[in-house]
């Protein structure tokens, strides 16, 4: 189902071809990364630390070297010391120090999973033998797990050289501080008929991308290296191993394996350094790949947070001020998405003032990746269950309510400048119109909660080169990892303006020599920013056949038009030539076509989402099932509308894992006690119903197709939209995720007390 | 003359002024004037003579890409905000 406000007359973009990397996922031939061997290859393994919080005191490797079959063993020494300072690595900024200090502990590990060591040997097993030979001795210090803890006066600190400007020359785990406000917060809430403030907290949660990190690094006599990866972002890759190793980034070429998912966890490194140090210590190519366990203690979650929230609305649902608190847990090394979470919690409703602080808390938990709008879904669980409190408080129905607060193009953003034009008003009244949201749901212990959300998407560097073959079809090269469908969409494009069918042009994403700088498939960039560098290459294409056209008509360029994949001469009785019959005579008229366009792309349309849920609870465990769930969001212009619902379903469902099941669960030591994907549970089909979609198309008018990304909203809905269907299914405001059984059937016990205590005294 | 917003854990360096008419007509003149105005302000925005990594520009409701290079129109409108990635690693 969809609602456009797109006018384009299109042939290609808007249908739904078979994807054209289909075939070989299907059959088993794509190639993975951990599916990459060379002669003489040699296994890496990693010596990973045991301790939440430790100084390393000493690190012993020779009993492990005179294990027979191990070729190698690096630790931190073998790093250059690396620049503590703020880079730009596409859509992340990093410190490289600090990176460098993930990538191998230097004195201190700072999470259970740290690595210290990685070995080479002639097989995985000799590998894993030699890490138990490596003696390191550790002073073990009193881990630091959360906000509180790490905030708490005289906790121990995890970084000695961290300091924040504006709590002095001393050292903090706080590593910084953002603030937005407008208006006058405590005349907004004068102003205010009712008033709600809730505390919220969420757990750290995982990605869960089905397959682990890989690497094969080649570190070649001549200084170059190759890397073969999983990864969203070949480019990033090389410039952050190449600060890592201090190396020249021209030395590294990165070869971006097929990639069985990344939610933005793939977007930075961990074996791919080592594979090329372990390699340039062998003279063998070293193949690291992460086993479960390692990908959950030791690769990138999203923070837990602790967000405090209160909001004001006058009898007539008018929204009149927020006051916002909240805290993310950025893992051991700064950089928790807190500041985007600041800039999203509010981001879908006006509010004349308002004042958010929030805060970005290391702690002894592995350091925090981005994940599908990194931020955006702890702080929508949040503000949007104190909507709803409102909402039901104002008595108006909660889609209503949202309709008459929410941003519509002119409304000043949480940052300040005004949102062009917008689609979120549109997934309100798509869900609100929507059979789901006007059916009835009946039945005891069953609700139905709504819920929105808001994603900035991204922008950033993309290259594009369109091949025009000899017999007429065409290759469309870029630089950006299909994680979701984007060569389907890149073919579209291209065949879209060169009039072709979408089967006759073949897309191939490039390694890192074979195109110009294409930053991170992140930030639902792809489809927006490498779509416009490919609709700008193909164009170009397009102006250079209208010009051998001309050549081969012996006529002016203008004289000379192209429509539908065909170059016609203006104002005489020549046939049209299409491009198979121009083909051919590129040799007399100047060689090669190749079309080419680099884009910093500017335009970006941000993205809303909302989502109706309806679930039932077990009265007596807390079990919740979700019956049905709808998710409506601005898409844009939809360029292969079924690779736009899958994101959509896609994100729902990580968002209702988030909601129900998922949870980083630390001992009191800091030890990860469920680093398996049996005792972390993300949902299986089992748990979800098939999950409905309304694309929404309001055309996002910085783009030349009027595309928004669509890889992120649909995850930041569904936490709250569950919380507020659990509390019309069985009366209690949940405050904290997961909403698993133990913690609801608590909840619901403790409410159940209350009511028979309050009866009882009646 | 265009206007700068300044952002709020920095508006400590304009005595609470959160709207500033600054002239200039890109980035750099922007913020040049402003460290004159507002002494301080500019080296909280600055890093070896560019806009820092953890900052991005809007001008006129569009996020730029050309840090201090770009342009800025008589009656534009330009913000300071984090960068989306924020983080350090």
């Amino acid at each position: 189902m969809a609602a456009s406000t797109t006018t384009g007359n299109f042939k290609v973009i808007g249908t739904r071809p078979i994807r054209h990397d289909g075939v070989d996922k299907v059959t088993g031939r794509a190639k993975y990364g951990a599916d990459y061997a060379f002669p003489g290859m040699l296994h890496g393994k990693v010596l990973r630390s045991p301790h939440a919080h430790a100084n390393i005191k000493s690190i012993k490797i020779d009993k492990a070297l005179k294990l027979p079959g191990v070729k190698a063993i690096v630790t931190s020494k073998d790093l250059p010391q690396a620049e503590n300072k703020l880079e730009q690595a596409g859509e992340m900024t990093i410190n490289p120090m600090y990176l460098s200090m993930n990538i191998l502990a230097h004195d201190k590990v700072l999470y259970d999973g740290h690595a210290i060591a990685a070995v080479a040997a002639t097989s995985p097993h000799i590998a894993e033998e030699a890490l138990r030979l490596i003696e390191v001795e550790y002073e073990v210090l009193p881990p630091v797990m959360t906000v509180d803890a790490a905030t708490r006066p005289g906790a121990p600190i995890l970084l000695k050289d961290l300091r924040n400007k504006e709590e002095g020359d001393k050292p903090t785990n706080v590593a910084q501080h953002y603030q937005f406000k407008r208006g006058d917060v405590a005349a907004g809430f004068k102003a205010a008929d009712y008033i709600v403030e809730r505390e919220f907290n969420t757990a750290m949660v995982h990605q869960g991308y089905i397959e682990p990190h890989n690497a094969v690094g080649i570190y070649n006599s001549d200084g170059q290296a190759t890397i073969y990866c999983s990864t969203q972002g070949a480019f990033d890759v090389r410039s952050l191993s190449a600060q890592v190793l201090g190396m020249p980034v021209g030395r590294i070429k990165v070869v971006p394996a097929e990639i069985g998912g990344g939610f933005g966890g793939k977007t930075t490194i961990y074996l791919e350094p080592l594979s090329v140090l372990l390699s340039k210590k062998t003279g063998a190519p070293v193949k690291l790949v992460m086993s479960r366990s390692e990908v959950l203690r030791a690769s990138g979650p999203t923070s837990g947070s602790k967000i405090k929230v209160k909001m004001g609305a006058a009898r007539d649902g008018k929204l009149v001020a927020a006051e916002i608190w909240m805290a993310y847990e950025a893992g051991a090394f700064p950089g928790s998405p807190v500041g985007a979470g600041a800039m999203c919690i509010i981001a879908p409703y006006t509010f004349e003032n308002f004042q958010i602080d929030a805060y970005d808390v290391v702690v002894n938990r592995p350091k925090t990746a981005a994940y599908r709008a990194p931020g955006a879904t702890n702080a929508a669980f949040a503000s949007e269950t104190v909507i709803d409190e409102l909402a039901e408080k104002c008595g108006i129905d909660p889609l209503d309510f949202r309709i008459k607060n929410g941003v519509k193009e002119g409304a000043a953003q949480v940052v300040g400048p005004a949102f062009k034009r917008i689609g979120f008003i549109q997934t309100c009244e798509a869900i609100k119109h929507s059979e789901h949201y006007k059916s009835k749901l009946t039945g005891k212990f069953r609700g139905r909660g709504v819920a929105s959300g808001f994603w900035f998407n991204a922008g950033m560097q993309s290259s594009a080169t369109v091949n025009i073959h000899t017999d007429g079809t065409a290759s469309v090269v870029t630089g950006s990892p299909d994680i979701g469908g984007s060569r389907a969409s890149m073919a579209m494009i291209t065949a879209e303006v060169l009039g072709l069918p979408v089967t006759d042009v073949r897309p191939i994403t490039a390694d890192t020599d074979s195109i110009g700088h294409t930053d991170v498939t992140g930030g639902s960039r792809v489809t927006f920013a490498t779509g416009m560098a490919v609709y700008e290459a193909a164009k170009d294409a397009e102006r250079q056949l209208i010009e051998r056209a001309a050549k081969v008509w012996e006529k002016k360029p203008d004289e000379v038009e192209f429509r539908d994949g065909k170059l016609y001469a203006k104002g005489d009785g020549v046939p049209p030539m299409s491009i198979k019959q121009l083909a051919p005579r590129f040799p007399r008229t100047g060689g090669p076509i190749t079309g080419r366009a680099s884009v910093n792309a500017r335009g970006v349309g941000p993205g809303f989402a909302t989502t109706v849920v309806d679930v039932e609870v077990d009265p007596d465990t807390g079990k919740v099932q979700v019956l049905r769930c709808t998710v409506a969001q601005d898409a844009g212009k939809a360029i292969h509308p079924s690779y736009v619902e899958g994101q959509m379903q896609g994100g729902t469902a990580q968002g209702i894992g988030w909601a129900l099941n998922e949870e980083y669960f630390y001992d009191d030591k800091g030890t990860l006690r469920n680093s398996g994907f049996l005792d972390y549970r993300i949902p299986t089909c089992l748990d979800l119903p098939m999950i409905e979609t309304v694309v929404v198309e309001e055309a996002n008018p910085g783009h030349p197709l009027g595309v928004r990304g669509v890889g992120e909203v649909s995850i930041v809905p569904p936490v709250a939209a569950v919380a507020n269907a659990i509390y019309r299914a069985v009366g209690v405001r949940m405050t904290e995720t997961p909403m698993s059984p133990p913690k609801l059937l608590k909840a619901m016990l403790k409410r159940r007390g209350a009511t028979q205590h309050s009866a009882a005294a009646d | 003359m265009p206007t700068v917003v300044i952002p709020a854990l920095l508006r400590k360096f304009t005595g609470g002024i959160e709207r500033a008419e600054v002239p200039g007509k890109s980035i750099r003149e922007l913020v040049r004037h402003l460290g004159e105005r507002f002494p301080g302000i500019d080296q909280q925005l600055l890093e070896d003579g560019d806009i820092r990594p953890s900052i991005a520009v809007s001008i006129d409701g569009e996020i730029a890409t050309g840090g201090v290079l770009d342009a800025v129109g008589e009656t534009s409108e330009v913000h300071f905000i984090p960068a989306l990635g924020g983080g350090e690693v």
